[in-house]
């Protein structure tokens, strides 16, 4: 069984603003860490692994500093890691990133499983992994909450939806993503960081993908554009109160009383 | 196609510094005297228009051959049918889908995919679509991704539509980025506010780069223009006594509705708890220090006979059940009071919570984002508030 992981570098701290004066954006700090999601899918494959043999290989697509999250996904143990990065790659949508990751999954070989999390922490739209799957003309399955068995020919998977679970049966090569809590991710492994530090991560630009045309990837690729960010809107009837704790207390108990609420 | 350009003569260690500063993802090397960007520019495009005049440029190469709007007709909605009725959120987008029409002058469509659907499509009729499309067949039963996603685009390359409402359910965001991929269109997500122009193009708005901010997301030179909304964003029409417009049989062909995906047997999930139908809400955020002290707040909703929610950090924390998420990755409440108790209000959450009735928050912060919404805002401690209100209520 050939498992590939998606996995995507996010900011530590989702704290953004706009200044209202200027329209820059602020962020709190530059660190970044593996989208907390993609741990799940990780740990799904290192699970599938452990019961069918074979190998769990991860991608992801983002700046070169991406590389310290596969690194963190080869000291928890994957094997082979590839990063797509470029600057033709840079202002893409869902739909320019699917089709991204799909030129990549389709230049690293053949793979039986490709395993993405829910969603990720900052773009939080939930979507780039059924893209892929459409871009890779494979079935998939969202919200996977439990494999249920594995074979050479499908897999068995619990698909949680609104008010009713789905036992599907689908047919490899697949995609799923899965929901968080499917498993307990563990921790990386110092002792496997010591053991991989020196191994070399694959990196892949628009040159080693077989479809080169720039107008396919990054903002020219994106059929939606951002116009415009503002700052959320406010309510504008609002009663601002302070003083010291006990104060306030009568004060919300007051307000509780005259609503009835107590 | 467009290309940011860096004119290296006007660059010094000054103007990188400030480049530097304006560029919200750091994405500007500095590597031997010479500027460029890297990977991790978005292509937002504020180094341009805030960064020192001049030094970068967004140019335009060539254009692309812009598609004829005019071509593309009819607000449509995805009536979701997938678990055997009408999902409510169905009609709320009906409802939006009449509101943007009216702007352009456009019909009201609605897509129905599913078998035996006959009494579903004029149950639409009732809510205001002009024409209902139905893809009626017994290999589309239930909700298989793939039948779904080809009826969905046969119906989008046969009737051309503006736009296509998805709404958020666990299918409908499975289905619309496969569709989106298939007919090479923009999706935007979980858009919280819509939004029409003279020229047909769909403003999405929604919070974006996982912060306080909200984005105004268009679809420019793409159709049909797709996006999906969570339930309870929108409201629903009252149903009209009579049902106007028509109902449209689609044809499509067997081998179109080929499915590599069996459902082997659908489970009906325990009927738990609900926290979209409370009426009062405590919902807790970080300020809540301990585990333990949820069990404070937990006194307070009790006396209150309020139901207990939570903002999702609490929910990674593993301090709360998922059901009970306020936000965009949670529910989206709308009850009669809510409190919020140390919630600093990020987007997400406001987001899922800002169509209830009242608004009490609760946080030490007078800057909390949360106070922007509220219609009492408390600024204080929780650890000094709660202890004496729940004292004050027991008496």
């Amino acid at each position: 069984m050939k498992i590939l992981v998606c996995i995507k570098q996010v900011p530590s701290s989702t704290t953004v603003a706009v200044d209202e004066v200027t329209g820059v954006l602020k962020r709190d700090s530059a660190e970044s860490k593996m989208n907390p999601y993609d741990l799940f899918a990780l740990e799904t494959a290192f699970r599938i692994r452990k019961d069918k043999g074979g190998s769990v290989a991860v991608l992801s697509m983002g700046p070169p500093q991406a590389k310290l999250a596969l690194q963190e996904a080869i000291n928890m143990g994957a094997g082979e890691a590839c990063l797509l990065t470029d600057r033709k790659f840079a202002g893409a949508d869902v739909w320019a990133t699917s089709y991204t990751l799909s030129q990549g999954i389709l230049k690293l070989g053949h793979f039986d499983l490709v395993i993405c999390g829910k969603q990720t922490t900052d773009g939080d739209t939930a979507q780039v992994g059924a893209e892929v799957a459409e871009f890779l003309n494979w079935p998939h399955a969202a919200n996977v909450s439990r494999i249920e068995s594995v074979t050479d020919k499908h897999i068995d998977v619990l698909v949680n939806m609104e008010h009713i679970i789905q036992k599907q049966r689908i047919e490899l090569p697949c995609l799923i993503t899965v929901e968080k809590d499917i498993h307990t991710p563990h921790l990386p492994s110092y002792k496997r960081q010591l053991l991989t530090a020196d191994r070399p991560l694959q990196v892949m630009t628009l040159k080693d993908f077989t479809d080169q045309d720039e107008h396919h990837y990054g903002l020219n690729g994106s059929p939606t554009q951002v116009e415009k960010i503002f700052p959320p809107s406010h309510t504008t009837e609002k009663q601002v109160l302070t003083g010291s704790g006990a104060e306030l207390a009568n004060r919300l108990f007051e307000l509780l009383t005259a609503r009835k609420m107590i | 196609m467009k290309e940011l350009v860096i004119h290296q003569e006007k660059v010094d260690e000054a103007v990188v510094a400030q480049l530097q500063a304006v560029c919200p993802f750091n994405a500007f090397d500095w590597v031997n005297g010479r500027l460029s960007v890297n990977a991790a520019c978005k292509m937002c495009g504020l180094c341009v228009k805030k960064g020192p005049a001049g030094v970068v440029e967004l140019v335009e190469k060539s254009s692309a051959a812009a598609i004829d709007k005019t071509l593309w007709r009819g607000i449509t909605v995805f009536a979701d049918t997938t678990e055997g009725h009408i999902h409510p959120v169905t009609f709320e987008l009906l409802g939006e889908a009449r509101e943007l029409a009216a702007v352009v002058g456009h019909p009201v469509y609605a897509l129905l995919i599913g078998s035996n659907n006959q009494a579903d499509a004029k149950e639409l009729l009732h809510y205001g679509a002009d024409e209902v499309f139905v893809y009626d067949d017994p290999k589309l039963a239930g909700f298989l991704i793939e039948p779904f996603t080809a009826a969905a685009a046969d119906f989008i390359n046969k009737i051309k539509p503006c736009a296509l409402l998805v709404g958020g359910t666990n299918a409908g965001r499975s289905l619309a980025p496969r569709i989106a991929a298939r007919v090479k269109t923009g999706l935007t997500a979980d858009c919280t506010s819509l939004e029409i122009k003279a020229n047909t193009d769909l403003v999405q708005i929604r919070p974006a780069f996982g912060g306080n901010i909200m984005a105004r997301i268009v679809t420019p030179n793409h159709r049909p223009q797709l996006c999906t909304a969570r339930y309870k964003i929108f409201s629903a029409p009252p149903k009209q006594a009579r049902a106007k417009g028509k109902i449209t049989p689609m044809q499509i062909s067997d081998a179109q509705l080929q499915s590599r995906v069996k459902v082997l047997k659908t489970i009906p999930k325990e009927l738990g708890f609900d926290l979209t139908t409370a009426e009062v809400i405590v919902a807790v955020g970080r300020g809540v220090k301990s585990k333990k002290d949820v069990a404070l707040v937990q006194k307070l909703a009790d006396l209150l006979h309020a139901q207990l929610a939570c903002t999702r950090p609490m929910v990674e924390a593993g301090w709360f059940d998922p059901r009970r998420q306020i936000g965009l990755s949670g529910r989206t409440v709308s009850p009669k009071l809510i409190i919020t108790v140390g919630i600093s209000g990020s987007v997400q959450f406001v987001a899922g919570m800002k169509g209830s009735e009242t608004i009490i928050a609760i946080n030490n912060n007078k800057n909390a984002g949360i106070f922007n919404v509220a219609h009492f805002a408390f600024i204080g401690d929780l650890y000094e508030i709660i202890p004496r209100l729940i004292q004050h209520i027991k008496k």
